[in-house]
């Protein structure tokens, strides 16, 4: 088990100080440019564009995922029901659900012909291959990541202390505030590490849905295992967002506290 | 003590989707009493605490809090606080952090040095002081019970709601609180309505007892009254225990084993320390409990003859 998880990464660890092979592949001697390279401005570029994008998309997520989960956590016997439905999606190919997200988004697709056969428009808004339809992607796919977690966390709320903080003087917004969001906090955490750190390193989503112009990390370490091929530099992408991932695996740990 | 009234329910009922929990209860709470609301578990006496606390609506009747009826007043607009019986003390927050939660609440709070001098002077008189910066699971059961109460007495309510603040403490420890609970009540003038199943934490501290059975006011008295003169049977064999001879009640403790008198065999001896009780068989055949001094000592087969005070019996 140890050795079939860690044998990629090892590989990946070595070719990422090699030089790349002229048609593919890596070649000696050992090198450590494709580091340096990483702070070439066109690539750091890319990196912080996929970071903010994932933090967008992780604070939506949390914004959206968070009445969602109290209110699931508050629906009694229909919890499982409107559990299902949270991880229904899960049953379909993240590609097909992708794909569907650009027949609704594209000019010709359901909602700017629903728009402009209406005449609330004259021309299709640009809706597709852009950060915003990146974003949109994103929160669709990696939402249940966000509700789970917070929802086991409400879940194991005591309604009572509820009761105490009303009791106490504290409106149902101060209560939110002063008392479910502090003791959510471990759920919080841990549903924003899950969706943040998939959303860094997401791919489809962008290459679909943000066509050329939203160019994650994902895609460019994609592209130099595909048509760059440039191995080496890909492999030095794909640790460096490990380390991004990890770091904030680490900032976001509280003292004493399991990792997630 | 003054008669004004603080708290009242006029006829108040409960139905839940299965069943009725309060039927048509009317009571009246002077201001500055220990009153306790006393029943088995389900007659509805914690329902009653939640319809005044907020957490439930009346199915029908009012509920009058200083000459206002607060039926449609939310849990955070009332001037009533509840110690709850798990405490529901907020874990994330130390015990300063627990007991100035509902200050900021309070008409004309103003931030400041005030809330920290309130807290102080609260956190001394449930014995405390040096305890502020505590997390609350660092705390005894009954550290905890104290801090419960420091939250609530902070806000100064009309009326504090304690449901049943006793049964998570170990005996032991209970039997002191009481005595401390009641000293608090006395020294603050703060209303108690205070929901317990045990008839001798009711006993020891009311002013006043409301006996609640299956949803139903029973009686309401002062503690003598209750046991003195119950006015129905649940009443008289709720609290302590009631010999029933021929439709007349009377105390096993008001049952003496004379020389002459109704004769009867001794059944049964139990030594319990400070009493010796004595269960008897009569010649009606009725069975008959006594408490005899424990120096006397009886045993079972033995002839004996009884007699009790015409005073003492109960007639319902």
């Amino acid at each position: 088990m140890a050795v079939t998880m860690l044998a990629p990464l090892a590989i990946i660890l070595v070719y990422s100080f090699l030089t790349r092979g002229a048609y593919g592949g890596v070649e000696a001697p050992s090198t450590i440019e494709n580091y340096t390279r990483l702070w070439d401005p066109v690539y750091a570029a890319i990196i912080l564009r996929s970071l903010w994008i994932s933090a967008v998309a992780t604070a939506l997520c949390l914004i959206l995922g968070f009445p969602l989960a109290l209110f699931i956590a508050r629906s009694g016997a229909r919890k499982n029901l409107y559990l299902g439905l949270v991880i229904l999606p899960f049953w379909t190919s993240f590609l097909i659900r992708t794909y569907a997200w650009m027949f609704i988004l594209r000019d010709t697709g359901i909602v700017n012909s629903v728009l402009q056969s209406l005449g609330l428009i004259p021309e299709p808004l640009p809706l597709l291959y852009n950060n915003g339809a990146v974003i949109l992607g994103l929160v669709y796919g990696f939402l249940p990541f966000m509700v789970l977690p917070l929802y086991a966390t409400l879940e194991r709320l005591d309604p009572s202390l509820l009761e105490a903080a009303a009791d106490l003087g504290a409106r149902p917004w101060d209560a939110l505030v002063r008392v479910i969001l502090p003791l959510c906090a471990p759920g919080i955490r841990a549903g924003a590490i899950l969706t943040f750190v998939p959303c860094l390193g997401t791919y489809l989503t962008s290459d679909l849905l943000g066509g050329s112009k939203t160019v994650l990390i994902g895609n460019l370490v994609q592209n130099q295992f595909t048509a760059s091929r440039d191995w080496p530099f890909g492999a030095a992408l794909s640790l460096a967002l490990m380390a991004i991932a990890i770091g904030l695996l680490f900032t976001v740990r509280r003292r004493g506290e399991e990792l997630l | 003590m003054a008669s004004e009234t603080v708290l009242e329910l006029r006829q108040v009922s409960k139905a839940f989707a299965t069943h009725r929990a309060v039927a048509d209860v009317s009571l009246v709470i002077p201001r500055g009493a220990f009153f306790s609301l006393l029943g088995p578990s389900g007659c509805g006496k914690t329902t009653i605490l939640r319809m005044i606390a907020g957490f439930e609506t009346p199915t029908s009747g009012e509920v009058w809090l200083n000459g206002e009826c607060i039926n449609a007043l939310p849990p955070y607009r009332r001037n009533v606080n509840t110690v709850f019986q798990g405490y529901a003390l907020f874990p994330h927050l130390t015990v300063q952090g627990n007991v100035e939660f509902g200050l900021v609440y309070k008409k004309g709070h103003k931030k400041g040095t005030d809330d920290i001098n309130r807290v102080n002077e609260v956190l001394k008189q449930v014995r405390l002081e040096g305890k502020s910066s505590r997390r609350t699971s660092e705390l005894s059961g009954g550290e905890r019970q104290r801090v419960a109460l420091a939250r609530a007495i902070v806000l100064q309510p009309d009326v504090l709601l304690l449901d049943e603040p006793l049964s998570a403490l170990d005996p032991q420890l209970r039997k002191q609180v009481r005595g401390e609970l009641r000293d608090l009540q006395r020294r603050l003038g703060v209303t108690f309505l205070f929901v317990t199943h045990d008839q001798e934490e009711a006993l020891s501290m009311s002013d006043q007892i409301a006996v609640m059975n299956a949803g139903l006011l029973e009686q309401v008295g002062t503690p003598r009254e209750i046991y003195a003169r119950p006015r129905s049977r649940f009443v008289a064999d709720f609290l302590g225990e009631m010999n029933w001879i021929g439709g007349i009640g009377v105390r096993p403790e008001a049952v003496s084993i004379t020389s002459q008198g109704q004769k009867a065999l001794v059944t049964g001896v139990t030594y319990l320390g400070s009493f010796c009780r004595i269960e008897m068989k009569l010649e009606s055949g009725d069975l008959l409990a006594a408490h005899a001094p424990p120096g006397i000592a009886f045993t079972t087969g033995q002839a004996v003859c009884f007699t009790w005070n015409r005073e003492d019996e109960i007639h319902l």
